[in-house]
């Protein structure tokens, strides 16, 4: 390995290679004082280079052994993934194809035409993770990312009422007389929201997000209504939007796997030329569309509101339908049991 | 806050001099570059990069509140109702309480179907005194169509609120708190979209209207690309003054025909069941918003306007690629044809919500 690929700063490097350290091994045996005084640099910072220089040998020579540090077998990911629960769409044919809800730990992207629901959804999901332990839910919080201004506060407090008198209605498991009755404003407390307005809060938001939810553990969901918005407007430069969007990805990736919690990305639709004809496909490109674990369009068939799984590593391609009522997010009334597998 | 300056972020002293010696003036400059860029360019390492980014962001980032905090806001105080009524009970109850504040509101539809004088109507509102029921306040009227009518606007005053433009001298306050701006360019469009963000800190405005959206853009341009970004900024600009002032705003957007469907349909659907050729009813009557989908994206509600046989409806958030004469639900309709003439004063049948 050379130094090159070392995460050092430029003139650093340059100090290093023109003394004649070229790769890694060269600088393995010096030692920090020896280092500073033939590159004239403090020896603190000889210090930190030797310690990267090693670090990054390291990892280079236990590729192939058993013990690479970081990895997990995949026997310990099922277990740990066994103990996750799954976040209710409320619409239960719709969450016999996602195999129970939105899963935590994934990033799912969710696409549609305007006036399909998405918005609709997010603010479902930022109520159900809410429901409490006794009624299979997670009892946690959730944090809505508006960058579209499409958040409806009225609208929440509708859905968050419809939910509170499903789950009351129903008898309970462990009986807890003494629990007071929630209000749908403490399920709006639970909401954090956010109103980004340009693509630059947009990524310093999602870096701060860690932080933020270290301090709030409770968070189980975060919903971007939608990453697409300020990434769609006033964008000349193609190939930083590409960059900064898959930056993007993997960073709310990490934060789902670190804090195993939900991201749910909301994206907008266009159209594209393929075939020979003109489709309607989501919004953000190619490269985007490997981005996310699993991806679910919203689409009209008929004068029904269809979700339609599209890509998955684990689910079955299908489709359910669903309707939006007053209540939120609900089973689709014409027809309850019809699941299409494709 | 994205051009938020580096310089004030209270970063250490040695770092921050470094970003302002490579020309990284605001947050927006730092953080389109990867921690990789970052380092060629400014020469520190990896630790100082990651934690001068951890601080922008944090700084650069907006502040959270709970929705509860949001609901507050919005039903107490006094000075930014909700909505803004349109005292046609089955539209006000669809949208709970009236065309809302803070975000865009479309209204789409065919050529004479009532879209300009909905607008007048809903200006008139806006200005009347806060004890009829209005907002009592400025109202901004963009009209690019030439379209707006003093005299068609006193007209429907007379008839809706006959005792009050009675008044001596009521009638020209009603009409002095509208400003109408006429732009003949799209130029000259974001010209007065910008003097309107002063304006709007100044005056008390509390409406603004966009008629139409659609005459600006056809004329001066193809469809393509760069169409699509010349209406990306109106778009950010306009929910951006929106948000803001929080007060309603209220476009209108025309129809244009469509004569298949393919559009409408993603790649896994496969082909249309119908064939598109043997539906005799798709090729003539298939209409579909204009404006294309990214602007239909941006808009928060879309109102549409239609007649069947001779009444009018209007219906909300339908499906975009829906015929538009045959409606899956109605929300209001007026009584006739013929009343319209005096005032758009619809009564509300079946009305639930659902979006």
């Amino acid at each position: 390995m050379e130094v090159s690929r070392l995460a050092i700063s430029a003139s650093t490097r340059a100090k290093l290679i023109s003394a004649g350290y070229t790769s890694l091994s060269s600088l393995s045996t010096l030692s920090p004082f020896n280092l500073a005084t033939d590159i004239k640099i403090p020896e603190k910072e000889a210090d930190e280079i030797l310690k990267l220089a090693s670090h990054n040998g390291k990892l280079d020579n236990t590729k192939g052994t058993q013990a690479v540090s970081g990895g997990q077998t995949a026997w310990d990911m099922l277990k740990e993934d066994e103990g996750l629960r799954c976040i209710t769409t409320s619409c239960s044919a719709l969450d016999n194809i996602l195999g129970g809800g939105i899963n935590c730990k994934e990033v799912t992207e969710i696409g549609g035409v305007p006036g399909i629901g998405k918005t609709q959804l997010g603010i479902q999901l930022a109520i159900n993770v809410q429901i409490p332990h006794e009624h299979g839910g997670l009892a946690a919080k959730a944090i809505y990312i508006d960058t579209e201004g499409s958040f409806m506060v009225e609208r929440a407090l509708q859905i968050a009422e419809a939910c509170l008198s499903d789950y009351n209605d129903l008898p309970r498991r462990g009986c807890n007389a003494n629990q007071l009755k929630r209000q749908p404003k403490d399920l709006l407390e639970n909401i954090y929201y956010f109103r980004v307005c340009s693509y630059t809060e947009q990524i310093a938001l999602i870096n701060y997000l860690g932080k933020f939810i270290k301090e709030h553990k409770e968070v189980k969901i975060v919903i971007v209504d939608s990453i697409t918005f300020h990434f769609r407007q006033d964008f000349e430069n193609m190939a930083l939007r590409t960059r900064l969007l898959s930056e993007l990805a993997l960073k709310l990736m990490k934060l789902a796997n670190e804090f195993k919690l939900a991201v749910v990305l909301l994206n907008q639709v266009t159209t594209k030329y393929t075939e020979g004809a003109v489709h309607l496909t989501l919004a953000l490109g190619d490269s985007w569309s490997h981005a996310c674990t699993n991806r679910i369009i919203l689409h009209w068939n008929g004068n029904e509101r269809y979700a339609y799984i599209d890509k998955s590593p684990t689910l079955q391609s299908a489709s359910a339908p669903y309707s939006v009522t007053g209540k939120g997010i609900r089973d689709s009334v014409s027809d309850h049991k019809r699941v299409k597998l494709m | 806050m994205a051009n938020m300056l580096i310089s004030e972020m209270r970063l250490p002293k040695s770092i921050s001099n470094i970003f302002a010696a490579r020309n990284l003036i605001t947050a927006k400059d730092v953080l389109s570059l990867t921690e990789f860029e970052l380092m060629e360019l400014l020469d520190v390492g990896l630790s100082e990069v990651a934690s001068a980014i951890a601080h922008i962001s944090e700084i650069t980032c907006p502040p959270y509140q709970t929705a509860l905090s949001l609901w507050k806001r919005h039903s107490e105080n006094e000075n930014h109702p909700g909505h803004l009524p349109t005292h046609l009970k089955g539209l006000d109850a669809a949208l709970c309480g009236g065309i809302p504040t803070g975000v865009l509101t479309e209204l789409v539809g065919p050529a004479g179907i009532g879209k300009t004088q909905f607008c007048l109507k809903l200006s008139l509102l806006a200005s009347l005194p806060t004890t009829y029921g209005g907002l009592g306040a400025k109202v901004i009227y963009i009209d690019v169509e030439s379209k707006f009518s003093s005299k068609r606007l006193i007209e429907i005053g007379f008839n809706s609120f006959p005792e009050l433009f009675c008044m001596k001298g009521m009638a020209e306050e009603m009409a002095g708190r509208i400003i109408v701006l006429q732009p003949q360019s799209l130029s000259e469009f974001t010209e007065s979209l910008q003097q309107i963000k002063v304006s709007l800190l100044q005056q008390q405005v509390k409406l603004l209207i966009v008629d139409s959206m659609t005459a600006l853009v056809s004329g001066e341009y193809e469809q393509g690309p760069s169409r699509q970004n010349q209406l990306g900024w109106h778009i950010s600009f306009i929910k951006s003054l929106a948000e803001f002032s929080q007060i309603p705003v209220v476009m209108t957007n025309q129809v244009r025909s469509q004569s298949f469907d393919q559009i409408s349909r993603y790649s896994f659907e496969g082909p249309s069941q119908f064939g598109d050729k043997e539906d005799p009813t798709r090729s003539d009557s298939h209409l579909v918003a204009a404006l294309g989908i990214n602007w239909a994206h941006a808009v928060t509600i879309r109102l549409v306007l239609e007649a069947i046989s001779g009444q009018r409806f209007i219906k909300r958030n339908v499906r975009p690629s829906n015929k538009l004469n045959t409606p899956s639900r109605s929300w209001c309709h007026n009584p006739s044809d013929a009343k319209r003439r005096s005032s758009i004063r619809l009564k509300g049948t079946e009305v639930y919500w659902s979006k």
